[in-house]
């Protein structure tokens, strides 16, 4: 009882005065991502999501990015709002690109350059915003560094990135998951299965990672599932 | 309706011997019935009203077709079908801009689709490039990587406007169905 008092006395001071990120794993070099035969969604309400398209309330005709990967619920609604949105699979260019198989290392400059060559190569400001769901915790230091200064360039100023990152500082693994937009308050969460993090983020960390940006807003929610809206 | 015909039992009450066919005596006959529809042969379901290219065919150039098209081989240039339907096959490698009224994607598409009606991309399908349609069916498992602009139709001025929009699918004569050569088609084909 007396020890394990102790310890969390002792993990929440360093929790606080931690500076950067729970480097978990390796890069992303986690094992293979399991996906289940059959997928589990479960349905939440999203403030995160919430604030985002509220911040978009009364236009049409911006120019999302969603990098989920195409879902007819996402295509639906994003469309059906009269904007244009724009797909791309981000983790699984990732696996394509540094691999489960043949590992590169994601430190690699000309590894990185050809990967974001792949998924971001897009004009600069021009997208109205960017629906980054759960992608960049997947990715290790020097990589995610370059993921988010590319996605500055290509975010218009006043813009809004909608990010989760898991919560939970002790998991190995943690579910990996195809956010699909019920309504502006609600999403589906399909887990496509467990994928260990690069990296795990507290909010002074995810604070430190978006320094470039202008503003960061965090939402904690049930789910260990930190949802983070940043203004470019 | 020779042996059966009863008109011509009725006037002999006697019996009739066994006669072959041939005696002289006997009234002529009539001609054996046919019909005067001429004889169709039923063509194989896949080709019927689309024209086709096979997995084994490799097209380099522009296809032009006023009918439904299946493409399931290697194509490289552009497609237009004009009020029709394009289906890309699962073994169908499509490396060109596609215009149609309605595009169905099975196999692999790296090129802009203009889908003026809809878009449907299966499961296990591949598409890569920016899609304009009025409406789009994303099945899961396929993978997408581009932009979507829906475009809502117009709505139509008058009725007659509305008929002429939506034609019949299987307007092609059937014997124009064998592999693709209802379709203009300027391409170098190798196996």
């Amino acid at each position: 009882m007396i020890t394990e008092r102790l310890r969390s006395m002792l993990r929440r001071p360093g929790d606080t005065l931690s500076p950067g990120p729970t480097v978990v794993a390796p890069a992303n070099h986690s094992p293979a991502t399991t996906i289940f035969d059959k997928e589990i969604v479960t349905s939440r309400p999203s403030r995160g999501l919430e604030q985002f398209f509220a911040y978009q309330r009364g236009q049409a005709g911006l120019s999302i990015l969603d990098l989920a990967g195409a879902s007819q619920a996402n295509i639906n609604f994003i469309t059906n709002l009269g904007h244009r949105l724009y797909s791309e699979d981000f983790v699984r260019t990732l696996d394509d690109a540094f691999g489960k198989v043949d590992v590169a290392d994601p430190a690699n400059e000309g590894r990185i350059d050809q990967f974001l060559r792949q998924t971001l190569n897009f004009e600069e400001n021009q997208f109205d915003g960017v629906l980054v769901w759960d992608v960049l915790q997947y990715m290790a230091p020097t990589l995610l560094t370059a993921t988010l200064e590319r996605l500055r360039t290509i975010v218009k100023p006043q813009s809004y990135l909608l990010a989760y990152f898991h919560s939970d500082e002790k998991a190995q693994q943690v579910p990996f998951y195809s956010f699909r937009i019920k309504d502006q308050q609600n999403l589906q969460l399909a887990q496509r299965g467990l994928r260990k993090p690069a990296q795990i983020f507290n909010n002074r960390s995810l604070e430190k990672l978006f320094h470039k940006f202008d503003s960061v807003k965090f939402f904690l929610t049930r789910e260990q599932l930190r949802e983070v809206i940043v203004r470019r | 309706m020779s042996i059966f015909n009863k008109r011509q039992e009725e006037v002999p009450p006697a019996p009739r011997p066994a006669a072959p066919p041939s005696n002289p005596i006997e009234p002529k006959k009539e001609a054996p019935p046919l019909s005067t529809m001429p004889f169709k042969t039923p063509e194989p379901e896949s080709t019927r009203g689309q024209a086709s290219i096979g997995k084994a065919v490799k097209i380099n150039g522009q296809i032009y077709s006023k009918e439904d098209l299946y493409v399931d081989g290697d194509v490289e240039g552009t497609i237009e079908l004009q009020e029709h339907r394009l289906t890309i096959g699962p073994n169908g490698k499509v490396h060109s801009s596609v215009k149609a009224r309605e595009v169905v994607v099975l196999g692999n598409i790296q090129g802009n689709v203009d889908a003026s009606d809809k878009l449907e991309i299966r499961k296990d399908a591949r598409l890569v490039g920016d899609i304009k349609t009025a409406r789009i069916i994303i099945e899961d498992g396929a993978y997408f990587k581009g932009s979507i602009d829906i475009v809502k139709p117009e709505p139509a001025k008058s009725s007659g406007s509305n008929a002429q929009s939506r034609p019949p699918q299987q307007a092609m004569p059937a014997a124009a169905a064998a592999n693709a050569q209802g379709s203009p088609v300027s391409a170098e084909v190798k196996r």
